[in-house]
Order: structure tokens, then C-alpha cells, then sequence
């Protein structure tokens, strides 16, 4: 008995040196899973969140942080950036997103997440500890990355990859997305011929990556192992969701057909039209990745409220979703977002748990994220107020336990021009 | 008949019962925050405090809990205009954004459900010197006419940076014949066009000024060719005219100061001006003000050093500094841009809030009739349920020259109605689509 005493408190002077173990004392514990615990207590052990409660027993040595009058929430997870791929939107240079070719599966997007972007620190001063990182391309674009907005490289970043397969579910589109491609229009018939002949090959793609899959389990002589088609195979196994990229009500409507004849795991991103759809989505069980709250009407008719009003309505036909930003230089901006559907009808807790333990959920990734509990990693944020609230100021963040530097770009040069005589 | 029909609404509204909006958390911007009420007549605010008598037959409006504002002033936005650049030539100050309104845009009325009441029609930034710009309050369903600010002296919008510049070494678009490259490419040519334009309009003046001394003197003149190009810059060279110019990078900012030195006029807004932080004490000491983006940044590169402390920065330093949206979008919530700049900076409630009203009609040089709630201004108003520099906050009313404009429960509870009258619409197209074509099938 007295040696494991005297190990614990050795144990306890070795913690006060680990900068990735902590109590947590005095603060509001928003654990988004369950209760609040106002004035609580949260152990964080070797970046793991160790314990938690009103009180608790630990042992002595172990570094403390007092947070009286703070709360700390669970991380915020944008489900949807291109965050590490890309710097300066409009300097080809500086954007790794895009690839050549419509079927591109076998990319994946962590091996060129750039650890140095200045994104990184400017978003998790905001208290988003993780986010998706995809690229989009093509049809299908690639692999999809959850990646820590913390670490040396990419690998240390990783939380986990790939999470989703990325596919832009095709559209009869006349217009050039950009703004300087807009006298490049297509005439209806050309943009229809084209949407179906991408629809076709996205079919023959899939039943190619079928073929290859049988071709591999038989394990016949002559097989030659293929990269696209070995990427595939996490996704036709229902192991890898695909996330579909489908706006209007046409596009999600043939993307859940698609990925049930397929037999695949489905997620919609983007899915501004999803209102029309909801009974579908809710029967089928199919989570939908929000596109920004904070967004014009898709039609000159619809309410003004539209955007701002859609995870509401959503959330009431049982529909779950997460917020994302799909942005790199607004990802800070996610929680606005969550609080712009609060004032439409959402409610809180909900918008909230959509920015945390849903995402986590829908990425397969709620045993580490996503929530505070025993076991997860501690990613936390320390603030003065309601995290979804502009005024409030972010006090700390840690990612794995870590408390990670705030200091970022934005600061660094505020303050040297603040001095400027 | 139309103009009986005119005068008739002109009748009823001179004649409309004053309105007593009561009970409101009422945030003057200029003079601070109480709890009462506001007297509306005849378009105007007449009384605004804790204590107000309620005038016989007044509209009693009671806003318990809720919060009035002034009308938001976004003094950089795209809406309501048919086109936005003549970018064919460099200097194109003689087209103007009043010939292109668009009274019918929907853009107006999502942005008055989001609190905005004023407007700056602005030309793009696709030159030099681009066009004339136009004022506007967002009456909803008046004519363009019906919908400029009377009395907003009058503007030209200029641009420097990547934007002008970008012509004069094209992109190549696949399928898209490359347009031949346009004078200036560089940043020195921008301002170079600037300078070659303030000199002809110099010379210009210069012309008619020696006309006119004829003239009074009695000797046989001919007056010099009008120039519609020039005459514009010649009003802003004689203070007659207000210049906007589109900016980011700090060497442009202070080569356009330095310019209106040069020719002896004072530039009254740098709009965008994401690196303005950098040279806020020249901005300061030019008496120029500062129109800026919160947190918009590395979208290009002469938006890499953009920072959202930029509008703070800027103040502290003595500029004085509105937002502006740019977009449809942004505009509908300028009231949680402003918050940013509490967060980023540290500003008070009352700065944040100027920044989108009483700093903005300043720029403008409105604001002795709007951007604070004061007897004598306009009554132009937005009353939310929550404070406006919250996220949670939600535009319930909005009242421009005393009437409203938008009403939330209004727009709310006619939803249904607008929705059955498009079914009924498009069911009739349908069927008068399957009449005309009866046996049209296409082969399977």
C-alpha cells in the first residue's frame, strides 16, 4: 500500500512535467453528452480525458488549472474544409485540392496537408480543434482526412484518414461555376448530354471496382493489383461512406438511389435543397453535411429565411447533420453559422451537438471525439461565454490534452502595427 | 390616372397616424442606450427617449424586450443594379450605376430582412476609374426612382490592385477566345491612368474656367467640347463629387493619397482597404475614411495580410472606419460583422455599431438625416428580438422614411398564400404545355 502511494505521488511529479496531463478545476463542463456540471472538476491523463465531475479525487502533484467562472466545451469539428490543401484560393500555386481526371479514388488528401498553412492557427484560435479536409475534383474527387488543427506533421495531425470517399454527384450544369468562366455558358442539351454520359462512367465505375473486387477474393493467376480500384474497395464493403456533394433536390434524390443500388454507405454534403427531401433522408437514415447557414436562397422565390431556417427544419423531420464550413478562410466562422439556425428554430443543444458528437458520429470517430467523456481525447476549449457567440473570447485550446498556441498570423500582425509609432 | 393614383399615396402617407414604437432597449448610436420610446411623423424621428408622450391616433407599437436600431448603411454593395462593370476601357467615369437600377432585384428585400435600409450602389472594380454610383434607400417596390437617396452627393468609384490590373494580362479559359490585354498590368500603370485622368480633367476645368472669364469679360468664346468622361472628375476636383476607392495593399493606399495631394482633393472613402492597419496614421492624417471587410482573407494575394483587427486598428488610430458587405449575402447580417470587431480589437458596443451606421453615413456625407436614431433624422429603424451585435438576433420590423418595409410575421404568415399562387401558376403552365403539345413523346 505505502509503495503505491509513494508511486502515485512520483507519478504525480512526472505528470506535472507532461504537458498533455491536468486537472481542470472551477469551470462549467459542457460535456454535450450528457449534463452540465457547473464548478466541476476534469482530469486529463496523457492527452485522454481521464476523468470528470463535480468533485474528484486525485492525487496529489498533478498540475492544476484553475478556471473558476469558464466553461469548456468539447472541440469544434467543421465537417467540411480544405484546410492544409489550399492557401490563397485564387493562386493556383497554392491550392491542392483539384486533380486531373473525373475518377480519382486512390488520392488522398492528408499526404498534402501542408502542417505550415497560416489557416491552421487562425481557425483553431476559434476553438475548431478538428476538421475535414477534402479535396474536390472531378466526380470522384478522393479520400477524405479528419485532421487535428495541431502538430508537426501531417501524420501527427491525423485523427483519422480516409474518413469518406469523396464523389460530386453529377449535374446538368450550363453555367461555369466561376465568376470568370460565366461567358463560357453550355447550351441545356450539350449540359444534359454531359451530365449523363459522367452518370454513366460513374456507374461503370462502380460495377469496374466490383468485378476488380471478385477478380481479388477468386485470387486467380494474373491479378494485378490497381490502385484506383483497390480504394474503392473500403467503400463498396459499406466500410468508407461516400460523401455525396448534391445541392438540389434532383441530385440528392439520385444520390441516395445511386448509393442504395450500390449498396453503399451514403452522406450528403451540401444538400441545400435536403427540406424537400426530408421523409427520404429520415427513412433511409442518411446524414447530411450542412452547407454555410449563413447563405442566399437557392431560388429568387424562396423564403429569405431559407438557408438560415434549414437545419431547423431538418432537425424536426428527424433528419441528422452537421455543420461545415466548406471553406478554408471561414472555418473560423462555423460556430456563427450553428447560432445563426439557432435564432431559425433550432435548438441549441442540437446545434451544438452538430458541431461536435454528431460529425464525430457520422465520421466514425465518436471513441475519440466529439463529446467529453472518460476515454475521448481531450480536445477541449476553454472560453468565457457561449462558444457560438461572437463576443465570446476563446481562453485556451487543447488538442490531445496539448494546450496549443494561439498566437496566430492575424495576431502577430495586429500587434507589431498596433505598435507601429 | 397614374399620377392622381401618385398623389393620392402621397396624401395618405403625408396624412398616416404618427407611430410610437414603445417599450424598446433603443441603441441611438450617438447618444447612447435607454429604455422608451420614438415618435415617428411624416418619415421622421420627432422624439427618441425614456419618456415620451403618445400623440392622439398614434399606431402604438410596443417592442417589449426587443431592441431598435438605426437603419444599417452598407456603403459598398452590388445589389439592385443590372450590370456592375464597364470594364471594356480603364477610365469609364462617364457611365453611371443610376442608369442600371433595378428595383425589382429580391436582393433589396432580403437585405431589409436583414436590417439594412441604405445602400451604395456601386460600379466594379474592373478599372482604374470605373463609374458613378448610386445612393439608395431600399423602398421595396418603388420604382428606381422611387428608391434613390435624394440629396446623397454624388460618387465615383475607383480601383486599384489585382482587380484593374488583371485585364492587362488575361487568364486563359479553355473555349474562350483570349481577350487582347488591357493597359495597365502592373500597379504603376493604375495609378499612372489615375494621374493621366486627373490631368486631362485639369486641363478640362482649366478650359472652361478660361471660357467662362471670356465670357464675363465680354470677349467672343467658344465653349470647349463637353467631355462626359471628364466632367466627373472635374466635380470630384472641385469637392462636388465624393471618391471611393477600391483598395488593399498598403503601397497602393498611400500612392492614392498621395495623388489626391497631388491634385489638391480629398479622397472621402478607401473601401476594402484590407491593409490599411498598415498605414492607418497616413489614412488618419489625410482625413480619408476606411470602409473594410472584417475577416474576408486569402482569397488573393493582396488579401494575405488581411487581419480582422484591421477596422479596431484603423479607429484606434483615428480613422474613421465603417464595414462594408460587398455581397448580397453578407449584407443580410452587417450587425454580427460589426460584433467582430469587439471580438477582434476590443471596440465598445456603441463603436462596433457605428461602424455600420453612423460612420457609414458620414462616408457617404448623409448623416444628418440617417445612421443614429435623433429628432429631426430620418425615421429609418430596425427593431430585433435580441441585441444586434448577438448571433441569436433576429430583424422583426423595418421602417425606412417612417413606414415599414418589412415585417417578419407579415412575411411569415404570407408564405402559404405565395406558395399556393406559384402552384397554381406553374400547374396552369404545365397543362398549357401538355394542350399544346398532345402526342410529342420521345422515343424510349
Amino acid at each position: 500500500m505505502r509503495v503505491l502511494i509513494i508511486c502515485s505521488i512520483f507519478a504525480g511529479s512526472l505528470l506535472a512535467g507532461n504537458e498533455d496531463s491536468f486537472l481542470l478545476r472551477g469551470a462549467t463542463i459542457h460535456p454535450v453528452s450528457g449534463p452540465d456540471i457547473s464548478g466541476g472538476m476534469l482530469l486529463v491523463k496523457d492527452g485522454r480525458i481521464a476523468d470528470l465531475g463535480a468533485k474528484l479525487a486525485v492525487a496529489k502533484g498533478v498540475r492544476v488549472i484553475e478556471a473558476k467562472g469558464l466553461h469548456v466545451y468539447p472541440g469544434l469539428i467543421d465537417s467540411g474544409t480544405q484546410i492544409g490543401l489550399a492557401e490563397i484560393s485564387s493562386v493556383r500555386e497554392t491550392v491542392d485540392a483539384v486533380e486531373i481526371g473525373d475518377f480519382n479514388p486512390q488520392l488522398q488528401a492528408i499526404v498534402a496537408v501542408h502542417p505550415a498553412s497560416e489557416h491552421i492557427p487562425v481557425t483553431r484560435a476559434n476553438g475548431i480543434t478538428s476538421v475535414i479536409s477534402m479535396p474536390s475534383g472531378g466526380v470522384i474527387s478522393g479520400q477524405a482526412a479528419l485532421i487535428h488543427l495541431d502538430g508537426w506533421t501531417w501524420e501527427q495531425m491525423q485523427v483519422r484518414s480516409p474518413v469518406s470517399m469523396i464523389l460530386q454527384f453529377p449535374v446538368i450544369q450550363t453555367g461555369g461555376r466561376r465568376f470568370a468562366a460565366a461567358a463560357a455558358r453550355t447550351p441545356f442539351a450539350e449540359a444534359k448530354r454531359e451530365y449523363e454520359r459522367r452518370f454513366q462512367q460513374l456507374r461503370e465505375f462502380f460495377e469496374q471496382a466490383r468485378r476488380y473486387q471478385k477478380a481479388k477474393q477468386a485470387g486467380g493467376p494474373g491479378f494485378q493489383t490497381d490502385a484506383k480500384m483497390e480504394a474503392m474497395l473500403p467503400v463498396l464493403e459499406g466500410k468508407l461512406p461516400l460523401v455525396a456533394h448534391a445541392v438540389r433536390e434532383r441530385a440528392i434524390r439520385e444520390a441516395v438511389a445511386f448509393a442504395e443500388s450500390q449498396k453503399v454507405r451514403l452522406v450528403l454534403a451540401e444538400a441545400r435543397e435536403a427540406w424537400k427531401v426530408t421523409g427520404l433522408l429520415k427513412e433511409k437514415n442518411i446524414p447530411v453535411i450542412l452547407g454555410p447557414t449563413l447563405e442566399l436562397p437557392l431560388e429568387e422565390d424562396d423564403p429569405y429565411d431559407k438557408a438560415y431556417a434549414l437545419p431547423a427544419e431538418l432537425h424536426k423531420a428527424g433528419v441528422k447533420f452537421a455543420f461545415a464550413s466548406f471553406s478554408t478562410s471561414f472555418s473560423r466562422n462555423l460556430p456563427y453559422q450553428a447560432a445563426m439556425a439557432v435564432a431559425f428554430g433550432l435548438p441549441y443543444e442540437e446545434a451544438l451537438k452538430a458541431l461536435t458528437l454528431y460529425p464525430a458520429q457520422i465520421w466514425g470517430v465518436s471513441e475519440l471525439v466529439g463529446s467529453i467523456e472518460k476515454g475521448k481525447l481531450a480536445d477541449l476549449i476553454l472560453t468565457d461565454g457561449d462558444p457560438l457567440e461572437t463576443r465570446t473570447d476563446i481562453k485556451q485550446v487543447f488538442i490531445q490534452g496539448r494546450a496549443v498556441d494561439l498566437d496566430n498570423k492575424h495576431l502577430r500582425l495586429y500587434q507589431k502595427y498596433m505598435k507601429r509609432p | 390616372m397614374i399620377r392622381l393614383c401618385m398623389s393620392l399615396i402621397a396624401i395618405t402617407t403625408l396624412a398616416a397616424p404618427p407611430i410610437v414604437i414603445r417599450n424598446a432597449n433603443v441603441l441611438t448610436v450617438t447618444k447612447g442606450r435607454f429604455q422608451g420610446s420614438i415618435l415617428v411623423r411624416d418619415g421622421k424621428i420627432i422624439e427618441a427617449g425614456p419618456k415620451v408622450m403618445i400623440p392622439e391616433g398614434a399606431r402604438v407599437i410596443d417592442a417589449d424586450g426587443q431592441y431598435v436600431m438605426p437603419g444599417i448603411i452598407d456603403p459598398h454593395s452590388h445589389i439592385a443594379s443590372e450590370s456592375t462593370n464597364e470594364g471594356s476601357i480603364s477610365v469609364s467615369s462617364m457611365v453611371s450605376m443610376e442608369d442600371v437600377l433595378d428595383p425589382e432585384d429580391i436582393a433589396i428585400y432580403r437585405a431589409l430582412a436583414g436590417g439594412v435600409t441604405t445602400v451604395a450602389v456601386m460600379h466594379g472594380s474592373a478599372n482604374a476609374i470605373g463609374g458613378q454610383c448610386s445612393v439608395i434607400k431600399l423602398r421595396w417596390g418603388r420604382d428606381a426612382q422611387g428608391l434613390l437617396f435624394d440629396g446623397a452627393p454624388p460618387i465615383l468609384k475607383f480601383a486599384m490592385g489585382e482587380n484593374p490590373k488583371r485585364r492587362g494580362t488575361p487568364t486563359q479559359i479553355p473555349g474562350v477566345p483570349s481577350a487582347a490585354p488591357r493597359y495597365p498590368a502592373t500597379r504603376m500603370g493604375v495609378i499612372d491612368v489615375m494621374r493621366q485622368a486627373f490631368l486631362e480633367a485639369a486641363a478640362y476645368r482649366d478650359s472652361w474656367r478660361q471660357y467662362e472669364a471670356k465670357r464675363q469679360r465680354g470677349e467672343a468664346a467658344l465653349p470647349p467640347r463637353r467631355d462626359l468622361k471628364l466632367e466627373p472628375l472635374v466635380e470630384l476636383l472641385e469637392g462636388r463629387r465624393l471618391a471611393h476607392v477600391h483598395c488593399y495593399r498598403a503601397d497602393e493606399i498611400l500612392a492614392v493619397l498621395r495623388l489626391a495631394q497631388e491634385f489638391k482633393f480629398k479622397i472621402a472613402v478607401l473601401i476594402h482597404v484590407l491593409e490599411g492597419y498598415k498605414v492607418a496614421r497616413e489614412i488618419a492624417e489625410a482625413g480619408t475614411g476606411a470602409s473594410t471587410f472584417t475577416d474576408w482573407w486569402a482569397y488573393k494575394v493582396e488579401a494575405y495580410d488581411a487581419i480582422p483587427y484591421n477596422a479596431a486598428l484603423m479607429l484606434r488610430k483615428g480613422v474613421l472606419v465603417s464595414l462594408n458587405s460587398d455581397s448580397a449575402e453578407l449584407m443580410r447580417h452587417l450587425n454580427q460583422e460589426a460584433a467582430k470587431a469587439v471580438k477582434y480589437g476590443g471596440l465598445s458596443e456603441d463603436e462596433a455599431l457605428a461602424l455600420i451606421t453612423i460612420n457609414a453615413a458620414k462616408q457617404l456625407g448623409i448623416e444628418r438625416r440617417v445612421g443614429s436614431i435623433e429628432p429631426g433624422k430620418d425615421a429609418d429603424l430596425v427593431v430585433f428580438d435580441k441585441h444586434p451585435l448577438s448571433n441569436y438576433a433576429k430583424v422583426l420590423r423595418v421602417m425606412i422614411d417612417g413606414e415599414f418595409y418589412f415585417d417578419r410575421d407579415r412575411d411569415m404568415s404570407r408564405r402559404a398564400e405565395l406558395e399556393a399562387r406559384k402552384k397554381a401558376l406553374l400547374d396552369r403552365a404545365r397543362e398549357r404545355e401538355k394542350r399544346q403539345a398532345p402526342s410529342r413523346r420521345r422515343p424510349s
